[in-house]
């Protein structure tokens, strides 16, 4: 369980042939496609050598083992099944603006090295970063949450957007129904507008949050620190039944 | 500034005077009362026609009287905020108590008044253990909740362990000269010091604002610690008594097993008191009168519960109100939420100011100061040392396992942040002198220690905190978003540690929930409240009982209502009105549907932002006092005139106190109007006359007067419209002003009943929540005033989803009318009434 800080980036070479002694001996020979992979892979994605494997694994149960996963296979996903936003966070998945490039548009399938990249948005922040990479990184993180609104892509969230979004989140919760999500999503609209466009015109209309928007109003929820998951290092993972 | 010091310093003058006045009475009473009674046995047959019985009343006397001087002294140390900004609170009661410690030495020539450990443990400790429980920022905590225990089971028994060991190390090498103390008793010393106090720490992080990690860590340490510090204290002095001779392994594992015992049996029974609360809560529907004293029962059973156990009293007060918060905050009525919390912040406010006052005090006593240069400064240094050094090794063991590292200026603040209080005072205080010879060594130390830290290390922690650039932490409220970005934040974690297959915190945290959703929720929590858990859904309410005190109060501030000519604007002003009242009374808007006279189809159902449970009570409880209700809601807004309260007294009801003499002039003074307006009419004018008309029909069938004067209140409406150039009648129709729609069915069997907008849209939509304030375009307050109106441009889209609400109301109203909605109208309109 003891997690030493993840590795930065830069890692030497060595760590790459540790990567691929690891997979190798982990893997026992059933499987050797992380080795087949870009061996950048750690650098790129920052995950370690050990974090990248377990992934690996959880990506093969998830796409019985193929080497794409799909839509269908993550909705499998049985705990995911309470999820209120799991179609958005699927979607995530499949979104090219998450792969760290600058296309736009969605995926069918994606590959691990996908899978990963989108994973890498969840790493902890470390203690060696300097204030400029934990500001790209937080954007980073913004950058993912926002896409995750902004379905179609053109920059903004708009009300519609937003809303489903709320309507999504209340769709568990049972007493406050669609009505409720409405009336939400324009209160919350309005306190955007009226903190990020606080002299407007009578003339004025405000499409929707746009990033910079987004990052104003998200300022003090501390994205770097929490939005975060362990990803384990050992090579014992709990894949859970699916 | 040296003036206000003269101020201060004449204040604290007379604080002394009074407690001298105060300390010598009982000696002039003793004087008096022995005359008297000479005086009464030499003259039996007379009856005396005052008598002064000072031993009557002496002890609750004296303890009211402490206690007034100790909130005087607060009173006064918090005048001067320029003084506070410096030296913190809990600093300056310490020196005010100092020189009432004084006066009533100089006064006694001995030290009447001491902090005993009987009054500290079970009086002026359990309030403030259960408020800190009570008010514990849960997710913080439990997340938290491994590094707290580390800091303040392992912190602490270092703590106790290197100092007990390090100060007997000193005086085997000679360092304090001829002391008899043994081992043992430096370890009882080092237990009963080691412990960082939640009163003092508390005092002092409140005044700086860190960030929620380190404060959680430093208070969730100090308050667990105590628990530990009891406990160790006990163990240790079970040794004491034993002997060194006697003390083998077996003695030694029992101690230890015992010390775990205590804590988890302490905690673990703090578990069942907060149960047994949230079980008791469930079912005080009937006696909301009495509900927050069940809180403060239970808390302070499970305090002494665990005393008598012999089990931890401090955990398990704690765990009594970690547990209970929430179910309680969500099945007791919303006043009585208000006063448990307001309650428990005076009685612990209080007892902290208490203590503090009482630690300076007691430390003006000639008896126990025995002073010993190298076992103080020793002790001094020594715990200063190794708090640092504990914190930073386990922080350092700790680091290797958070997510989010603590950094090192947070663990410098930590270190810094161990301040000793009154539980260590209270502990040393109930040594046994037989058994530790050098007990009053101990106490004046233990005095020491805590004074150094609380007044030198306070002192020095607010600059210390700027200068180290601590993160602060952030004080604005979360917005409506900020709260959905922080549930879908929830969500996604969740899902990202499904996908990824890894078991971590957010997966348990995830599970609990549906645990707590599925069983704990169903058997401690009412239904009804059931339903309300909704955090985002919270917020807004939340947001929409602000706006409405906003709307309310900028209303008033205009001087006019003028708005409520604005026929949009209607919806809002009742529900703003409704709901900025909803903190006093929270069944408006049951009154006022209720006034209405509209048969809702489920009562329990429609507007939920207003808390049904209250509404359902009062529906049962205090159905006389509806109209009232609804009625002073107006009064209290609308109708600033010549007050003259009449109280009246009821045990069991809060009543609102509503005047009949102010009824009698709102009366008068709208039938004036009535009247001109009644002149007016005849002269060609139309409308008035139909309302005088009908309001005489009103007052002819109300039973008890007071739908008269609900009546009334509309007329003070229209009045107000009228002044601002309108026709009163209009506004009065088309539904400006408060409508009384029991009043409009009277007015016109045909028309159909008119249904108030709000009540429309709970209808059609019934479970729906009333709309936002937000999401309602802000009325305009006046004509000119178009900013406001902006926003709601960008709501193009959604709009529609109230404004179909609103339609159904809207069309009725106008089908009924055949009025135009919006505001400037012809007065001609109105003869179609007749």
């Amino acid at each position: 369980m003891i997690l030493p800080p993840p590795c930065p980036a830069p890692l030497g070479c060595s760590s790459r042939r540790e990567l691929e002694a690891q997979t190798g001996s982990t893997m026992g020979g059933t499987q050797t496609r992380v080795t087949q992979l870009d061996p950048d892979l750690v650098e790129r994605t920052g995950f370690s050598p050990e974090q990248i494997n377990n992934l690996h694994k959880r990506f093969q149960q998830l796409s019985e083992n193929k080497e794409t996963i799909s839509r269908e296979s993550l909705n499998r996903i049985p705990a995911l099944a309470n999820n209120p936003i799991r179609s958005q966070i699927i979607e995530a998945f499949f979104d090219k603006r998450n792969q760290h490039g600058s296309e736009v548009g969605s995926l069918e399938e994606i590959t691990f090295e996908q899978f990963l990249m989108v994973m890498s948005h969840f790493r902890p922040p470390t203690v060696e970063m300097t204030d400029e990479e934990k500001e790209a990184v937080r954007r980073e993180k913004l950058r993912f949450l926002f896409n995750m609104h902004d379905t179609n892509g053109d920059g903004t969230i708009t009300l519609a957007e937003y809303r489903k979004v709320v309507e999504e989140l209340l769709s568990k919760c049972g007493t406050i129904g669609q009505e409720a999500a409405k009336e939400i999503t324009d209160a919350a609209m309005l306190e955007v507008a009226s903190t990020n466009v606080p002299h407007m015109g009578p003339e004025d209309f405000y499409e929707g949050i746009t990033f910079e928007h987004f990052e104003q109003i998200l300022k003090g929820l501390e994205m770097e620190s929490r939005m975060h998951i362990r990803f384990l290092d050992t090579a014992t993972v709990h894949c859970g039944k699916s | 500034m040296s003036l206000m010091g003269l101020r201060r310093h004449a204040d604290l003058w007379l604080l002394g005077s009074a407690m001298l006045l105060c300390c010598v009475s009982p000696l002039k009473a003793e004087v008096k009362n022995s005359e008297h009674e000479s005086h009464s046995n030499s003259n039996i047959t007379g009856i005396p026609i005052v008598t002064f019985k000072w031993e009557h009343v002496e002890t609750p006397y004296l303890v009211a009287l402490w206690v007034l001087v100790s909130f005087l002294c607060k009173l006064v140390i918090e005048a001067n905020h320029h003084v506070t900004n410096i030296i913190p609170e809990s600093a300056l009661l310490i020196c005010a108590g100092f020189i009432l410690g004084g006066i009533i030495w100089g006064a006694d020539l001995q030290q009447t008044f001491k902090l005993t450990p009987t009054v500290f443990f079970f009086y002026l400790l359990p309030p403030i253990i259960l408020d800190s429980g009570y008010h514990m920022p849960n997710k913080l905590f439990f997340t938290n909740l491994g590094a707290i225990l580390v800091y303040a089971v392992i912190g602490t028994c270092w703590n106790a362990a290197s100092l007990g060991l390090s100060l007997w190390g000193c005086h085997k090498g000679g360092a304090m000269g001829e002391l008899d103390i043994g081992l043992l008793q430096y370890l009882l010393f080092g237990s009963l010091i080691a412990a960082v106090d939640p009163v003092a720490v508390l005092a002092v992080f409140e005044q700086v604002h860190v960030n929620e990690v380190l404060f959680i860590l430093v208070f969730g340490e100090s308050l667990l610690n105590d628990g530990v510090t009891v406990v160790l204290f006990n163990v240790f002095d079970a040794f004491v008594t034993l002997g060194g001779a006697q003390i083998d392994a077996v003695e030694i594992i029992k101690g230890i097993i015992s010390f775990f015992v205590v804590a988890f049996g302490g905690s673990l029974l703090g578990f069942v008191f907060g149960l047994l609360m949230c079980f008791l809560t469930r079912c005080t529907k009937n006696i909301q009168i009495i509900e927050p004293g069940f809180i403060f029962v239970v808390g302070y059973l499970s305090y002494l519960t665990a005393e008598m156990l012999s089990l931890s009293a401090i955990l398990s007060c704690v765990f009594c109100g970690v547990c209970c918060q929430k179910y309680i905050n969500a099945n007791m009525n919303e006043n009585s939420v208000k006063t448990v919390k307001y309650a428990m912040k005076v009685f612990a406010n209080g007892s902290e100011t208490m203590i503090f006052v009482f630690l300076g005090i007691s430390a003006i006593d000639k008896t126990i100061w025995v002073w010993n240069t190298g076992f103080i400064l020793l002790t001094l240094l020594f715990i200063f040392i190794y708090r640092f050094i504990g914190v930073f090794i386990q922080t350092w063991i700790l680091n290797r396992f958070r997510l989010v590292p603590l950094e090192f200026i947070d663990q410098l603040i930590m270190g810094f942040g161990g301040l000793r209080g009154a539980v260590a005072y209270g502990l040393a205080v109930m040594m046994d002198e037989n058994k530790i010879k050098e007990k009053n060594l101990m106490v004046s130390t233990t005095l020491i220690v805590v004074f150094f830290t609380v007044i030198v290390q306070g002192i020095i922690m607010k600059p210390l905190v700027k200068w180290l650039k601590v993160k602060k932490a952030t004080e604005s409220e979360l917005t409506l978003i900020e709260k959905v970005q922080n549930r879908v934040f929830d969500h996604m974690l969740v899902a990202i540690e499904d996908i990824s297959g890894q078991i971590g915190h957010n997966y348990m945290r995830d599970k609990w929930k549906n645990f707590e959703e599925k069983w704990m929720m169903w058997l401690l929590m009412k239904p009804s409240a059931r339903k309300k858990q909704d955090h985002v859904f919270n917020v807004f309410h939340q947001l929409n009982l602000k706006d409405a005190v906003e709307y309310v109060s900028e209303g008033e501030s205009r001087g006019s209502l003028e708005f409520i000519r604005n026929d949009s604007a209607i919806i809002d002003f009742k529900k703003k009105l409704g709901e900025d009242i909803f903190d006093t009374m929270p069944d408006v808007t049951a009154d006022t549907s209720f006034d209405h006279g509209i048969v809702l189809p489920d009562r329990r159902d429609p507007v939920p932002s207003v808390s049904l449970e209250m509404h359902e009570q009062t529906m049962n409880g205090l159905r006389e006092m509806e109209d009232l209700n609804s009625h002073h809601l107006l009064q209290e807004h609308l109708y600033k005139g010549r007050k003259q309260h009449r109280h009246k007294f009821s045990r069991n009801h809060l009543t609102i106190n509503t005047d009949e003499d102010e009824v009698q002039e709102i009366f008068q003074r709208t039938m004036r109007r009535r009247l001109e307006s009644f002149k007016s009419a005849k002269m060609g004018m139309g409308p008035p006359k139909i309302i005088s008309k009908h309001t005489k029909k009103e007052q002819q069938k109300a039973p008890n007067g007071m739908k008269r004067n609900s009546g009334d209140e509309d007329f003070e409406f229209s009045e107000a419209d009228s002044a601002s150039g309108y026709d009163p009648s209009y506004s009065y129709r088309s539904g400006g002003g408060i409508e009384n729609p029991a009043f409009m069915a009277d007015l016109d069997p045909v028309v159909p009943v008119q249904i108030p907008p709000w009540l429309a849209e709970a209808e059609l939509y019934s479970g729906a929540v009333s709309p936002s304030q937000r999401a309602q375009a802000r009325p305009p307050l006046s004509a000119g005033d178009l900013r406001r109106l902006a926003p709601l441009r960008i709501s193009t889209r959604s709009t529609d989803s109230f404004m179909m609400a609103d339609i159904p109301a809207a069309e009725q109203r106008r089908d009924s009318f055949d009025l135009p909605p919006p505001p400037p109208p012809p007065p001609s309109k109105d003869g179609r009434h007749q």
